[in-house]
């Protein structure tokens, strides 16, 4: 292993496929917690009922990838309406809960025998997505700059950064306008917004459908990209991590999510490749092989944190605007 | 200025000073209000009504469930019994941001100014029937723009009767105690309403607003807008005020012209507590004895 592979590797990884679907899945929280202040634990879920809308449509009910896609869109914001009735009207801390207990009833009802006709149990759903590659333009492994990609890979993660653009558009616009003012406003004071005659629940279950149908977009590229949708992958763990890509971007911000899933695998890959590199050429060596994939979560983590004490507002967020944070 | 409001001022004269007079034109008549927390009965307003186009303030002692009954009228705290018609539509059991929309627009006693907006966005976000707060009108700018420069026109112009103009750019945060209090009674009036209701607009105030700050509210008066407010600054209660009405432990005890009513001994009883002027011994007598003494 030489040092120039790794970097490579991080590289690949950086613009690649894991940083498309939590860039995806991070523009969604963005709305819904960075602009509208919703606190939604449970994003993984409208990732994985998104991923199974599809796959189960078309590997089970063997409909079109299209009709799988709208399925998978329709799941999303049923479970939005799901989740938002019921507790927006509530406290914030109420929607977490909801949320985050959601997620994992949902990834268990996944992987459980009863269903597994259906959802495929533990082993979930593979091969389904055929038809998604037969549109591939790539004829061959594309190499940008030092990022290597294969075939399939190169055409996935062209859609998924296509997806990307428009999303970051459609946020912008939408937060540039009296849409997006309102929403800003309700995660200052709710109560203020009411008292100027702006229904604040029916903003809430919009910022949450939103967020919800964007992150989903997040889950089929999950589906698609590895053909194959693990029930596993759904955990809380997907969750946490895009809130660490968006609050290491910086929170709403529309290129925060972008610029915050980027900077999140590129390390995260390079650390590990590094230490790899280094534990087998013997320059560390009190650390095990096998113990890096647990350390480079320990680095990152405490980078996160150090992130947090010296720059708590992201690489892009606006120190000011935090400061004035009133609650 | 017009001077719409004074056949509506003038006309109290004639209201007899007690507490739950009828008055000439309500815009609001609340009957049976009654909120207790647990065994305090915090509300228990019998009747109130209040003159449309006045200056009326609500006072009292602490405790007197004064915020507590605005925060009923407005539908930020429901009340366990009673009903309220304001400009003749029932708004018991209507939500907040709907009493907004009908016209009744209220401030809070801890300014709720959204620090992270802008004095401009803060103001526009008064503003009703807005295009451009509809989720898919919102990404077509083209859609909304022209209403909001009308919007922000209508805002500087209210700004710059508040001496905020200078200010629209900046974060509302940024701005004095004073300063906030005065944008969120702008932002207020961004609603259009018919009737609004200040809570202690003069807390925090440096007393060299205080002068611009009664004017505005005089000019708020004669744009046609009925003013309820709750202070605790007598001076301000007796300087502008067409009409007084006084809260304690829940229930209406007095109504009248500012003068009228601090000179009640109802009203002195209730602020510093009963007899305070007579011996223990005689307090059987006190209350028929001398009324007009105080």
């Amino acid at each position: 292993m030489d040092w120039s592979n790794v970097y490579s590797q991080a590289l690949t990884q950086g613009i690649g496929i894991q940083a498309v679907i939590f860039c995806l899945a991070a523009i969604g929280l963005n709305v819904q917690f960075g602009y509208t202040g919703l606190l939604n634990f449970g994003q993984s879920g409208f990732l994985a009922v998104a991923a199974y809308g599809l796959g189960v449509s078309i590997a089970y009910a063997g409909w079109s990838l299209w009709v799988g896609l709208l399925v998978g869109i329709a799941a999303a914001v049923l479970l939005a309406l799901l989740l938002g009735i019921p507790t927006l009207r509530l406290r914030a801390d109420y929607l977490a809960i909801v949320t985050i207990a959601a997620a994992e009833i949902l990834r268990l009802t996944f992987r459980s025998v009863t269903f597994d006709p259906i959802f495929g149990g533990s082993d979930g759903i593979n091969r389904f997505a055929d038809d998604f590659y037969r549109y591939n333009p790539y004829s061959g492994p594309v190499k940008i700059g030092p990022a290597d990609f294969s075939q399939n890979d190169m055409w996935i993660v062209t859609i998924g950064w296509i997806l990307v653009v428009i999303l970051s558009i459609i946020v912008f616009l939408l937060m540039r306008s009296p849409w997006g003012r309102v929403i800003k406003a309700i995660r200052e004071d709710e109560d203020a917004v009411r008292s100027l005659g702006k229904s604040v629940y029916s903003y809430k279950l919009q910022a949450l459908i939103i967020g919800g149908v964007m992150g989903c977009f997040g889950g089929f590229i999950a589906a698609i990209a590895l053909q194959s949708i693990q029930p596993d992958y759904y955990s809380t763990d997907l969750t946490f991590f895009a809130y660490a890509v968006l609050i290491l971007g910086g929170a709403a911000r529309v290129l925060g999510p972008i610029v915050g899933s980027v900077v999140f695998w590129f390390l995260l890959v390079l650390i590990d490749g590094a230490l790899a590199n280094a534990v087998s050429s013997g320059a560390i060596d009190f650390i095990r092989n096998d113990q890096v994939g647990q350390i480079r979560y320990w680095i990152l983590g405490i980078s996160l944190m150090l992130l947090m004490i010296y720059r708590p507002q992201g690489i892009l967020g606006d120190k000011k605007e935090l400061s004035l944070d009133a609650r | 200025m017009p001077d719409d409001h004074r056949p509506l001022v003038e006309a109290l004269k004639d209201v007899p000073h007690e507490a739950g007079v009828a008055k000439p034109d309500p815009i609001l008549v609340a009957d049976d209000v009654m909120r207790h927390f647990g065994g305090l009965v915090a509300v228990d307003v019998d009747h109130v009504e209040i003159q449309r186009g006045t200056i009326t303030a609500l006072i009292g002692p602490n405790g007197a469930g004064k915020t507590t009954f605005f925060n009923l009228l407005t539908g930020f705290d429901r009340p366990n019994e009673g009903q309220w018609t304001f400009e003749g539509r029932q708004l018991a059991g209507v939500r907040p941001h709907k009493v907004a929309k009908y016209g009744m627009v209220r401030t809070f006693q801890l300014t709720k100014a959204l620090s992270r907006l802008t004095v401009m966005e803060n103001m526009r976000l008064g503003a009703q029937h807005q295009r451009g707060e509809k989720l898919f009108a919102s990404i077509f700018p083209f859609l909304w723009r022209g209403q909001e420069n009308e919007i922000s026109e209508r805002a500087l112009r209210l700004l710059e009767s508040f001496n905020l103009a200078q200010k629209q750019d900046d974060l509302a945060g940024s701005l004095s105690g004073g300063q906030r209090k005065l944008l969120e009674m702008a932002r207020a009036l961004m609603v259009r309403p018919d009737m609004i209701m200040l809570d202690e607009p003069m807390a925090g105030v440096n007393p060299a607003l205080t002068q611009s700050l009664l004017d505005h509210i005089r000019e708020v008066r004669a744009g046609g807008t009925t003013v309820l407010f709750v202070e605790h600054d007598m001076d301000m209660v007796r300087d502008i005020s067409d009409w007084v009405i006084v809260m304690s432990q829940g229930k209406v005890i007095a109504e009248g012209p500012p003068h009228d009513v601090m000179s009640n001994e109802a009203v002195i009883d209730a602020y510093l507590g009963t007899h305070h002027d007579k011996p223990l011994t005689d307090s059987g007598e006190a209350l028929t004895a001398h009324p007009e003494e105080v």
